[in-house]
């Protein structure tokens, strides 16, 4: 039986190996997703981001284990940072999360992001289509460390989970720009800590001022956890099916869908131009254009200009 | 096409009560351009199989200290064994009395760190085992 097969019949041996043929991008990656394709989107994928130390992991180690006892099946995916110098990482989302590795209903896997910035790995959106097609019901991918800018999560994940904690420095500071716009869901972790109300209040206070949603849109709640002693975690499920809900039932999911279809197709096709281009770009013309650049002769657009000039279909 | 990354999961079994010894490694390889996973103290045969199965590494650093190496390490052979993981390169380090070292390499464990090695001797034991060419 091949790769493929085996995925589809939740063979937990053979979604370990197709990750790391997704994470390499292998040519015959490319072949099994087109296979696997139509088998995914069956998954609710749930992103979990904010600062570093905010307690993502743990947080998805208690959602994990909550929804294991409501007979679901979940899979991880923990993003960590690859080092820029040696290209090495260390994985450690896992530590939080062992009690689950004997779980047969639960699949973690450590991604480490090669070089991709935004939270993610550029091959966490593969990574989580595998994992939907092997049949698992809830994906939950958490992100690296993420500050204002590292906002891709919203485009992979249905429902966006925005994760803070109070005595991080200016709680409000940290999710000002970015992270604030993309949560369906914010969750104030350590909430057994001082500060914690503080924190929530100023949430629900700039929540009030942003043109949020009225009527029969989504209102994000701002709910509070202790993700080590488990504590609020019945209440964020509950949010999460209630959005869940939400998506399918306001039409919100299919043009999330849609969204995120357009989003891959365009990086597709980005990424198969330059391919193409690239193998057929004149080597001698390639090098003369770099000195030219390097001699502040021409601007890199203007080069890349005059390379696709010599392919008259690419004509503007 | 991007070249595949060696993935190491450094794996502490049983009942030490530090880790000191398994980050320092963890690290090192880290630096040496691994991808490491590291998944803390206190882990059975079962949970660091499953967690070399789940992240399909291609080597497993098991570190001890307690003693318990020739109690644990069969088993863990044994549950990479039923998982069918025996290409996965399994080394060892903490303190391991040398005269153990015989019988582990009869397990099947690739080699054994004892005190005193270098973390550049981890190192190039894993590229060795990794090289390319």
């Amino acid at each position: 039986m091949d790769l493929v097969q085996q995925v589809l019949m939740g063979n937990r041996r053979a979604t370990a190996r197709m990750l790391s043929l997704v994470e390499s991008n292998s040519p015959q990656a490319r072949q099994a997703l087109a296979a696997l394709y139509p088998h995914t989107g069956r998954a609710h994928i749930v992103g979990i981001t904010g600062p570093p130390g905010s307690g993502k992991s743990t947080l998805a180690f208690a959602a994990a284990k909550a929804l294991r006892a409501g007979g679901q099946t979940v899979g991880i995916v923990a993003v960590d940072p690859s080092s820029p110098f040696s290209g090495g990482a260390l994985l450690g989302d896992r530590i939080r999360m062992q009690e689950l590795s004997r779980d047969e209903g639960v699949f973690i896997r450590s991604m480490a992001s090669r070089g991709h910035y935004g939270g993610l790995a550029l091959a966490t959106g593969d990574a989580v289509k595998v994992l939907d097609a092997s049949g698992l019901q809830v994906i939950l991918v958490e992100t690296v460390g993420a500050g204002q800018g590292e906002v891709e999560i919203a485009r992979q994940a249905h429902t966006t989970i925005v994760v803070e904690a109070p005595g991080l420095g200016d709680e409000i500071q940290a999710i000002k720009a970015g992270l604030f716009e993309i949560a369906d869901i914010f969750v104030v972790n350590k909430a057994d800590r001082v500060g914690a109300d503080a924190a929530v209040a100023a949430l629900k206070s700039m929540l009030s001022l942003s043109d949020a949603p009225t009527g029969d849109g989504w209102k994000p709640p701002v709910l509070k956890t202790v993700a080590t002693r488990e504590e609020g975690i019945s209440a964020l499920l509950d949010a999460m099916t209630a959005h869940w809900a939400y998506l399918q039932g306001s039409g919100e999911r299919q043009l999330r869908d849609r969204r995120r279809g357009e989003e891959e197709l365009r990086r597709a096709l980005g990424a198969e131009l330059l391919q193409r281009t690239l193998v057929r770009v004149d080597a001698q013309l390639w090098e003369g254009l770099l000195e030219e650049i390097a001699q502040r002769q021409i601007d890199p657009h203007a080069a890349a200009e005059r390379l696709l000039e010599s392919y008259p279909m690419l004509e503007r | 096409m991007s070249e595949p990354k060696v993935r190491i999961l450094i794996a502490k079994p049983g009942l030490d009560g530090h880790d000191r010894g398994a980050k320092v490694v963890a690290r090192a390889l880290r630096d040496a351009g691994f991808e490491v996973i590291y998944t803390g103290l206190r882990q059975t045969p079962e949970m660091i199989a499953e967690a070399a199965l789940q992240e399909d590494v291609d080597a497993v650093g098991l570190s001890i200290l307690s003693g318990a190496h020739m109690t644990l390490f069969p088993k863990i052979m044994q549950e990479l064994r039923r998982r069918e993981l025996e290409k996965v390169v399994v080394f060892a380090g903490g303190i391991i009395p040398d005269e153990d070292v015989p019988a582990l390499e009869a397990l099947g464990i690739a080699k054994v760190f004892g005190p005193g090695s270098s973390t550049q001797d981890i190192i190039q034991f894993v590229r060795q085992r990794f090289s390319t060419d």
